[in-house]
């Protein structure tokens, strides 16, 4: 594989082949043992790579026949890679319509009122997963209007490219950002960014669902293997993540009540490692439907899919499908005191990196299933609607549980997702994978 | 010996003089005056009508649970002169025992009361009460310095005391032999073998459904799941205590659980229940225990840490500072072979010196306390709701765990019929534990004394309570702890020092309780 200037139209899936898998074992007659992989990152895929039986790393210059690399690299390479058909890479060139926060809210408005011209007003509602949105500075003015229109409400501001908490801030009155814009508390070096940089100020949920007292978000993972067709798998662990401190609206200058990420908590004085801020999402489902029932709970585990799923479908036309690319997104969820979902943000870097043990297993596992999904050794048959903790949530279309249909003795359709259901992987790769070239079946 | 039908009539004498002057007791005459107005009444038929108008307006049924509530409480019936300390513990050596531990633990209790100069009791200031009342939802953000206090004891210490006991009339042997005691615990006491278990435990059996097993995934809803989910709304509906203890031996469905405990144990929503709690609260915020300070320890050392229960810290305070000012809890001294503590009280001249129970409600929390509420917190999140099945739950079962008596359910029948089962079913790896100076009681004492919380995962600890509840007893944590042993059996044959056995059963998070019991119990050669 050589630095070329690539011709996109090499990359056009060829009709009638079922993906990647078959395509490779018939173009090279054999399977491929030993895959070439590239790895920018230094954690947890560090390992899940180096331990995958028959792939080896190869630095610098060397072909690849896989690359897990961060968006940075992406932004400079691809353009001037080109693929072979069987290779992959991690990201896809223009995911930053689906994670950069202001490009999403913008996707999302105008697949909103698409939605509504053509199936009407109810359908639409089913878009409103997102809050009140405003670009800044481009929006200012619409921003203002919407503002006072609700006085009292409470507004958070976001830079739209930067990560981990950084930037953000609450304010309740117009004041405090036109203080801001001028100078504020900013440093130089932040000033100079902002005049290139935009945000979006959006409306703050103020009305959170609190676990004991405390605010958390839950992060869940999504894997899209293609846009055209939009083929998801959703993955069955996840966590929620709960700020270390009491909510309450009173002080919105603590960033360390209002944020839930990790990377932030870190920093709060009473932080102590030692003491986890994370519950499965198993567990956050069971005390969910201990508190309100299996029905509910049910309802609300379909309003989080929904989420998923119109998101990825409005931008599915804007990015840039190419079947080398696959991509693990992040998506961060908040639930109100009414148990409905809202719809963060989207990351296409989730932190692979583990606060604990068990933070790292499921990291791990989360990775191992990626990789076995990508199938760089041909082992699936690409009809497969579970593949160790994912599950197949929209293949060009809803996809539906097996055992649904027949047991249930009427013709309700299931839904095929278990998030924060029991991930028993091990047993059911056992029954679905063959063993890699060369491993003996355990 | 006195025979059944006055024993019977002992215990309806006793029930009814425990019920009467109670809110439901009121709530009953109210509405049986109520009832007087109905036109369908006739004087000639008074009684009767009047009963069949409780019954279907569901208070017949309120009663009965009630009834049956009582019955679960009920001291056992006893000689009519035998003193009461029999009826609390009727083994002279285990009576000694626990009065002697009581002297040790309160000891120590007024040893570090006079080295920290810390009064047992004082009446706190009025800025500190503001200051307590509006952080009362938040006590965990409070940092005091609790490096000086230690608990007053560990499980460990308490599992010497039971090492210790010996019962003078049975010395046995120390010899070795198929007959003798291989474990820790050297006295005999009745306790049950499997044969016998699988008669009382019917409903674990391999041929019933199991919430625990047969809601698993690969399972399909309509063999046992989705009826039983449907049995279980009909209990609710009828609102029977009974029923729903019966149906909580195959397990209480996650989203059905916290209503059917509430059943089972019997605590309603009573205003009485309410102003019960916001007295209590309001003791708290009058005054100061030494023993708070044990408490707020023992959250931050254990519940705190916990991966799952540490975002329940505030609820933990609510619950167990209430607890411990809560003198309804004296009652249960009646049952329990310990006696509540006292303390002197200086009075304010200075002169006078009377006992008075420390703390008011007699019971001093040790380390891992806290671990008996936390997971009710998954369940409750109404303050005086989590309260009241937290102490019912306390005073049906949990203080058996640390008090010393010769009770099927008490923490000595626990660990010697842990240790029977694993001598009788798994004799060689009981042997090779012993031979290298790894006694399996070391390691499962506590897990037993903390029926499993904090060691297993949640969702499978209250699949375990839900059994504890069903059945009335606690003797199933023995044999889950047996259980855990033998599913390790492999791994723990091969190791070579007490500290690779602790490692062996260090993490029992992805243990899946049902099965090991049913296997324990059903599939075990006799």
């Amino acid at each position: 594989m050589r630095w070329l200037v690539s011709d996109m139209s090499k990359n056009k899936q060829t009709a009638g082949h079922k993906g990647a898998y078959t395509s490779q074992r018939k173009k090279e007659g054999e399977v491929r043992s030993c895959i070439r992989y590239r790895c920018g990152l230094t954690n947890t895929i560090q390992d899940v790579l180096n331990q995958r039986p028959g792939w080896v790393e190869v630095k610098d210059e060397g072909d690849w026949d896989f690359n897990w690399c961060d968006v940075g690299w992406l932004r400079e390479n691809f353009d001037h890679s080109y693929m072979e058909e069987h290779v992959r890479i991690c990201h896809f060139r223009n995911h930053y319509e689906l994670t950069r926060k202001n490009l999403m809210v913008k996707n999302l408005k105008r697949y909103r009122k698409n939605l509504e011209r053509e199936a009407g007003r109810l359908e639409a509602t089913k878009c409103d997963f997102f809050p009140r949105t405003f670009e800044l500075p481009s929006e200012y003015h619409i921003f203002v209007e919407e503002f006072k229109r609700s006085p009292g409400s409470t507004w958070i501001m976001k830079p739209v490219a930067r990560s981990q908490g950084k930037g953000i801030f609450l304010f309740r009155k117009l004041k405090d950002i036109i203080e801001w814009r001028k100078d504020g508390t900013r440093s130089e070096e932040q000033r100079d960014e902002a005049q290139v940089e935009s945000y979006v100020a959006q409306r703050y949920i103020e009305n959170p669902y609190l676990i004991a007292g405390r605010k958390f978000d839950l992060r869940v993972y999504v894997l899209v293997t293609s846009y055209i067709p939009l083929k998801a798998w959703l993955y069955r662990d996840g966590f929620a993540r709960f700020s270390n401190t009491r909510f309450s609206l009173n002080s919105i200058d603590d960033q360390y009540v209002h944020l839930t990420n990790v990377a932030v908590q870190k920093t709060a004085p009473d932080y102590d490692p030692e003491k986890g801020c994370k519950w499965q999402m198993q567990q956050l489902r069971c005390y969910l439907t201990a508190k309100h029932g299996f029905e509910t709970v049910q309802t609300l585990f379909k309003e989080i899919d929904n989420i998923f799923i119109r998101s990825l479908l409005s931008v599915q036309k804007t990015i840039i499908n190419d079947k080398h690319c696959f991509e693990l997104y992040g998506y961060d969820i908040l639930l109100d005191q009414d148990l409905k979902p809202w719809i963060i943000e989207v990351n296409a870097s989730p932190s692979l990196t583990a606060s604990s043990q068990e933070d790292y297993d499921l990291k791990y596992r989360l990775l191992d299933d990626t990789l076995h999904i990508v199938d760089m050794e041909g082992r699936l048959t690409g009809k497969e609607k579970r593949v160790g903790g994912f599950d197949l949530m929209w293949n060009d279309g809803p996809v539906y549980t097996d055992v649904g249909l027949e047991a249930m003795g009427c013709s309700c359709l299931v839904a095929n997702t278990h998030l924060g259901c029991v991930n028993d992987r091990q047993k059911q790769l056992q029954q679905l994978l063959k063993p890699f070239p060369g491993q003996k079946r355990t | 010996m006195l025979d059944e039908s006055t024993e019977l009539s002992v215990s309806i004498t006793q029930i009814v003089h425990r019920l009467k002057g109670t809110h439901l007791h009121s709530q009953l005459e109210k509405h049986a005056k109520e009832c007087m107005h109905k036109p369908e009444i006739k004087l000639e038929t008074l009684k009767d009508d009047v009963r069949r108008l409780l019954k279907e307006s569901g208070w017949e049924r309120k009663l009965q649970n009630a009834v049956y509530r009582e019955l679960h409480i009920l001291p056992p019936p006893g000689h009519p002169r035998a003193p009461p300390e029999h009826a609390k513990e009727p083994l002279e050596y285990m009576h000694k025992a626990q009065v002697s531990w009581e002297k040790r633990i309160l000891k120590s209790l007024n040893s570090m009361c006079t080295e920290l100069g810390i009064p047992l009791a004082r009446k706190r200031p009025v800025s500190e009460q503001k200051e307590l009342t509006n952080k009362w939802n938040e006590m965990g953000t409070d940092e005091p310095d609790l490096s000086k206090f230690r608990p007053v004891y560990a499980p460990k210490d308490f599992l010497e005391v039971l090492i210790g006991l010996r019962n003078l009339n049975n010395d046995r042997s120390e010899d070795l032999t198929v007959r003798s005691n291989w474990g820790l615990i050297q006295v005999s006491l009745n306790i049950r073998d499997i044969p016998q278990m699988r008669e009382t435990y019917p409903e674990l059996g391999l041929t019933y459904g199991q919430l625990g097993i047969d809601d698993h995934t690969h399972v399909p809803p309509d063999l046992f799941e989705s009826e039983h989910i449907l049995v279980g709304k009909k209990v609710l509906s009828e609102q029977d205590s009974a029923a729903a203890q019966q149906y909580s031996r195959q397990g209480c469905p996650t989203g059905l659980r916290a209503q059917l405990w509430t059943l089972i144990l019997n605590t309603t929503d009573d205003p009485e229940v309410i102003t019960h709690y916001e007295q209590l609260k309001a003791r708290v915020i009058h005054h100061g225990l030494l023993v708070d300070n044990l408490i707020y320890k023992d959250v931050k050392l254990t519940a705190s840490n916990d991966d799952y229960y540490f975002v329940f810290e505030d609820y933990l305070y609510q619950v167990l500072l209430c607890f411990s000012r809560d003198t309804a809890v004296l009652e249960h001294f009646n049952y329990n072979s310990a006696t509540p503590p006292k303390s002197c009280v200086q009075s304010k001249s200075g002169s006078e010196q009377c006992a008075v129970v420390y703390p008011p409600n007699g019971v001093i929390p040790f380390h891992g306390f806290s671990m008996y509420v936390a997971p009710l917190c998954f369940l409750y999140n109404e303050p005086s709701k989590l309260y009241s099945v937290f102490r019912e739950m306390y005073i049906r079962y949990f203080f058996r765990l640390h008090s010393i008596s010769s009770h099927p359910s008490g923490i000595v029948s626990l660990c010697l019929q842990f240790e029977r089962l694993l001598q009788t079913h798994l004799p060689q790896l009981f042997y090779h534990l012993r031979e290298i100076g790894a006694q399996p009681l070391r390691i499962a004492f506590k897990w037993i004394v903390r029926a499993f919380s904090g060691y297993l995962s949640t969702d499978q600890l209250l699949l375990l309570w839900d059994r504890i509840l069903g059945y009335g007893s606690l003797e199933i944590v023995a044999v889950l702890a047996a259980a855990v042993f033998a599913f390790r059996a492999e791994n723990l044959m091969e190791v070579t020092s007490p500290a690779s056995a602790e490692a062996v059963l260090a993490d029992l998070s992805t243990l899946k309780v049902m099965p090991l019991l049913q296997i324990f119990l059903f599939a075990t050669s006799v």
